[in-house]
C-alpha cells in the first residue's frame, strides 16, 4: 500500500472525516496552532465553529450531540483553553453525552516544566472523561483517535480527551489511512444479555397488578424509542421520564404520565411509593429523582435496565438487574410479556392530574394574577410550534417549568443540563443543537441568571448566522435559589437580586434581532413574531417576580411528600 | 442481596493493561469516595504485557462492590475481583535496620533469626538490617522485639495475594481478545450469584 506523508495535525482532520465529524467547536491558541494551521487547508470538508470561549465550545459540541445523536467534537489549546473545558466535561460525563475534545499541549520535551500554558489537563480530567490519553507521538494519531470516538459513542457514551502536544502535531510520518477501532479488548461495551433475567422480569411484569415503567435517557442514547414505545403499549403500563428521559416518548402519548422527581408530576412521584413492580429503563436513580432513598419505592420489586453494569444496585438495589443494550433488552422483553389492559391502573394517575391540574398547572399556564409565569410563556410556544421545535433550557426555575410544560413530538428534541445543572449551558447548547438538527427550529430558553453566564456566545451566533430563538424568561431574581431560600431560609434573599443589562441592546450589539416583552396583551404576538422571524431572534420576557416551581419534593423528603404548593 | 454493612478487609485484585496514568484513574475511585487505601501494590501477572494491582481497604463488602464494578468500568482494566482474608493467600515483607553494636551485644542474633523466621540481608560493621515475610501481625512482632534495642529504619511492602480460587488469566485473556466472547468473560459473568459477582 502506498503511504502519504502527514503531520499529526492532518491525520487528527482526517480522522473527524473518516469519523463523520464534520463540525467542529473550537477556539485556536499557541498549543494547537498547527492543527488550526491544517484546518486551513480543511474548509471545505470541514466546518469549525469559531466560538467565544472554550466553555461555549464544548456546550455547543454537548448540544450537537444531543441532536444529532453523533459524537460532538471540540478542539482548544493548552492550558487556559483545556480548562476552560473543565465544566463542559463534567457535563457530559455525568449527562452520558458522547464527545471527543481535542486540546494542544505545549511540547513534549516541555513536559513538567511549567512552560507557558502549561496544565496537566490529563490528571485534571481523569475523573471527569469516559478516557483520556496523551499523545507525544503522531504516528500514534490515527489510531488513538479512532479509540476515542469508538470509546465516546460505545457502549454508555461519554467524552473522551486527547491531548497532542505541540510536536506532534508538526511531526511527519507515513500515514497508512484510517481504521475505525471496534474492538478494545480490556472494554466491554455492551454486556451479554442473559436469558433467565429477561425471563424473570417479563414474569414479574406479567403477575403485576400496578407496574410503572420510569425511564431515562438510555431509551435516547440506545436509539431504543421505538422498541420502549412497543414494550409499553404490549402491557398498557404507565411510563414516567426523568428530564434526560424527556421527548423519547411523545408528550402525548396517553400513557405517557410525566415527570419523575423534585419538581415532577404529582401522579408518578406519588405512584413510585404506591406500584407493584418498578421498571426502570435506562435511568441512573439520581437523587432529584429518588427523593429520600429509604422511602423509595421501598413496597415494590424493581427490574433496572441498564448498559452500565456498575449502575445495577448502586443507588436502589434491583430485584432483577438486566445487563444490556436496550436496543436488545427491550424487544426480547416485549417477546416474554402479556398483553393487557392496564387502564384502571392508568385512570388513578389520571386521577391524580387532574388534582394537580387544578391546584397547580392551571394557575401557571393561565394565570389569574397580572404577572407573567414561565408556564404560560411555555404553553404559548406549544400552541405556535405544536410541540416540533427543540426545546434547549439551562439550569434553574425555566428548566424546570419548560421541561414540565413544553411539549415534544419527536425525540432528541429536549437538550438540558441534567446531572450536573451547569448554569450557561443553554445558550452554546442551543447553538449546537440547531447545528445537530438544521431543520428545525431550535428555541433556547434561559434565566436572567444564566444568559449572562455564557452570553458571550451571542458572537458566535453573530458570526455563523446560526438561527436560533432565545427566550430569556427574565424574574430579576436567581430564581430557583431565591425560591429554596423562600421556603427553607425563612425569605433570607442572600445574593439572589442579579441585575441585568438591556438584553434587546446587548442583542443589538451583536446584530440579533430582538425584543422585550412586559405584559401579557403582547406575548402571544412576540413569540409568534420571535418564531417567523429569519434568523437568530432574542425575546426577553418579564415573568412575575416571586413565583415558584411546584409541586416540589422537599429536599430529603420522600417522593410521597411532594407539596403541591 | 443482603445488605452488608459491616467493614472489614477486602483485597481488591485487578487486571490491567499496561497504561501510563491508569494507578491515578483506579486511585481517584477510591480518594472520590473517601476510603482509605490500606495498601496498594502493582506488579506484573501471570502474562507477559498484563499489571496486577493488590488493593487493600477496610470497608463493607456493599462499597467495596460498587467501587469494583467503577474500577472494572476503566477501559484499560480488563477484570477486578475482591476477596476476604480467608480467599486469598497473601504474604507482606519488612525490613528492619538496627546498629550492630545494639544487637550483637544485647540481643543474640540468631535467636532473633529463629525466633522470627528473619533474615540477616546485610551485616555491616554499623549496621544489621533483617528481613521478615508474613502477614502484618508476623512483621510487627519483630518490630515490637526490636524497638527496644533501637530500631532504626523500619519498612513494610504492600500485601502481594494469590486467590486461592483463581485458575489464572490466561484462558480469560484468550476470551478477552475474541470479539465475541464466552458468557464467563462478560459483566455479568456471576449474575446468578450477584453478590459474588467479582469473585472468581
Amino acid at each position: 500500500m502506498e503511504t502519504k506523508k502527514f503531520t499529526g495535525a492532518q491525520a487528527v482532520l482526517e480522522a473527524c472525516i473518516a469519523e463523520g465529524a464534520e463540525t467542529i467547536f473550537g477556539y485556536p491558541g499557541g498549543a494547537i496552532m498547527p492543527i488550526y494551521d491544517a484546518l486551513y487547508d480543511y474548509k471545505d470538508k470541514l466546518k469549525h465553529i469559531l466560538v467565544r470561549h472554550e466553555q461555549g465550545g464544548i456546550h455547543a459540541g454537548q448540544g450537537y450531540a444531543r441532536t444529532s445523536g453523533k459524537v460532538g467534537v471540540v478542539f482548544a489549546t493548552s492550558g487556559p483553553g483545556a480548562t476552560n473545558l473543565v465544566t463542559g466535561l463534567a457535563d457530559a460525563m455525568i449527562d452520558s453525552t458522547p464527545l471527543v475534545c481535542i486540546t494542544g499541549q505545549v511540547f513534549a520535551h516541555l513536559l513538567g516544566t511549567d512552560a507557558f500554558q502549561e496544565t496537566d489537563i490529563i490528571n485534571i480530567t481523569m475523573p471527569i472523561t469516559k478516557w483520556n490519553y496523551q499523545v507525544t507521538d503522531a504516528t500514534e494519531i490515527p489510531g488513538i483517535l479512532a479509540k476515542a470516538f469508538y470509546l465516546a459513542r460505545s457502549g454508555r457514551p461519554g467524552p473522551v480527551l486527547i491531548d497532542i502536544t505541540k510536536n506532534a502535531q508538526i511531526q511527519s510520518f507515513d500515514y497508512e489511512g484510517y481504521t475505525p477501532c471496534n474492538h478494545i479488548r480490556s472494554y466491554r461495551p455492551k454486556p451479554v444479555i442473559r436469558k433467565n433475567y429477561i425471563d424473570e422480569a417479563a414474569a414479574l411484569i406479567n403477575s403485576a397488578k400496578k407496574p410503572l415503567v420510569i425511564f431515562g435517557q438510555g431509551v435516547i442514547l440506545g436509539k431504543a424509542e421505538k422498541e420502549f414505545k412497543k414494550f409499553i403499549e404490549k402491557s398498557g403500563m404507565p411510563a414516567a421520564w426523568t428530564i434526560l428521559g424527556l421527548s423519547a416518548l411523545p408528550t402525548d402519548h396517553p400513557q405517557n404520565v410525566g415527570m419523575l422527581g423534585m419538581h415532577g408530576n404529582y401522579g408518578p412521584n406519588v405512584l413510585t411509593n404506591e406500584c407493584d413492580v418498578l421498571i426502570a429503563v435506562g435511568m441512573r436513580f439520581d437523587d432529584r429523582v429518588t427523593g429520600r432513598l429509604d422511602k423509595y419505592a421501598k413496597q415494590a420489586k424493581i427490574i433496572h435496565l441498564d448498559i452500565d453494569p456498575s449502575e445495577i444496585d448502586k443507588n436502589v438495589k434491583a430485584t432483577v438487574g438486566v445487563w444490556g443494550d436496550c436496543k436488545e433488552t427491550l424487544p426480547l422483553l416485549t417477546l416474554g410479556i402479556q398483553q393487557k389492559d392496564r387502564s384502571e391502573w392508568l385512570k388513578v394517575f389520571a386521577d391524580y392530574t387532574e388534582q394537580e391540574y387544578n391546584q397547580c398547572i392551571k394557575d401557571e399556564i393561565y394565570p389569574s394574577a397580572e404577572e407573567m409565569t414561565m408556564g404560560e410563556v411555555i404553553r404559548i410556544v406549544n400552541e405556535t410550534t405544536k410541540g416540533n421545535a427543540v426545546m434547549v433550557t439551562d439550569v434553574g426555575q425555566h428548566q424546570m417549568v419548560t421541561c414540565r410544560y413544553a411539549k415534544f413530538n419527536e425525540t432528541r428534541s429536549n437538550v438540558t443540563s441534567g446531572g450536573l445543572g451547569t448554569m450557561g449551558f443553554g445558550l452554546p447548547a442551543a447553538i449546537g443543537a440547531k447545528f445537530g438538527t438544521p431543520d428545525k427550529t431550535v428555541i433556547a430558553v434561559i434565566g436572567d441568571g444564566g444568559i449572562q453566564m455564557n452570553i458571550q456566545e451571542f458572537g458566535t451566533i453573530m458570526q455563523t448566522g446560526v438561527d436560533v430563538k432565545i427566550m430569556i424568561l427574565n424574574n430579576q431574581f436567581l430564581g430557583m435559589v431565591r425560591q429554596w431560600q423562600e421556603l427553607f431560609n425563612e425569605k433570607r434573599y442572600s445574593f439572589v437580586d442579579i441585575q441585568s443589562p438591556d438584553y434587546v441592546m446587548v442583542a443589538k450589539a451583536y446584530d440579533i434581532a430582538g425584543a422585550k416583552v412586559e405584559h401579557r396583551k403582547d406575548l402571544v404576538n412576540a413569540i409568534e413574531t420571535m418564531l417567523a422571524h429569519k434568523g437568530s431572534y432574542m425575546l426577553e420576557v418579564m415573568v412575575g417576580k416571586e413565583n415558584n416551581v411546584f409541586p416540589m419534593v422537599p429536599q430529603g423528603c420522600s417522593v410521597s411528600e411532594i407539596r403541591l404548593k | 442481596m443482603e445488605t452488608n454493612t459491616e467493614k472489614q478487609e477486602y483485597t481488591i485484585t485487578v487486571y490491567t493493561e499496561n497504561q501510563v496514568g491508569l494507578l491515578n484513574r483506579i486511585a481517584i475511585i477510591f480518594s472520590r469516595r473517601k476510603i482509605n487505601v490500606e495498601s496498594l501494590n502493582t506488579s506484573p501477572s501471570e502474562i507477559a504485557g498484563i499489571h496486577r494491582f493488590t488493593i487493600v481497604v477496610m470497608e463493607s463488602q456493599d462499597i467495596v462492590l460498587k467501587v469494583v464494578r467503577q474500577i472494572e468500568k476503566q477501559v484499560e482494566v480488563l477484570k477486578a475481583y475482591y476477596n476476604t482474608n480467608d480467599e486469598i493467600v497473601w504474604q507482606e515483607l519488612a525490613l528492619y535496620k538496627v546498629l550492630s553494636e545494639e544487637i550483637t551485644e544485647k540481643v543474640k542474633v540468631e535467636r532473633l533469626l529463629r525466633e522470627y523466621g528473619a533474615r540477616a540481608v546485610a551485616i555491616r560493621k554499623d549496621f544489621i538490617v533483617f528481613e521478615t515475610t508474613g502477614h502484618r501481625e508476623e512483621t510487627n512482632k519483630l518490630m515490637k522485639a526490636l524497638e527496644p534495642f533501637g530500631l532504626v529504619e523500619f519498612v513494610r511492602s504492600a500485601r502481594v495475594a494469590i486467590i486461592k480460587e483463581s485458575s489464572g488469566f490466561h484462558e480469560k485473556l484468550k476470551d478477552f481478545e475474541k470479539r465475541e466472547p464466552s458468557e464467563d468473560v462478560i459483566e455479568n459473568e456471576y449474575l446468578g450469584k450477584r453478590e459474588a459477582v467479582f469473585t472468581m
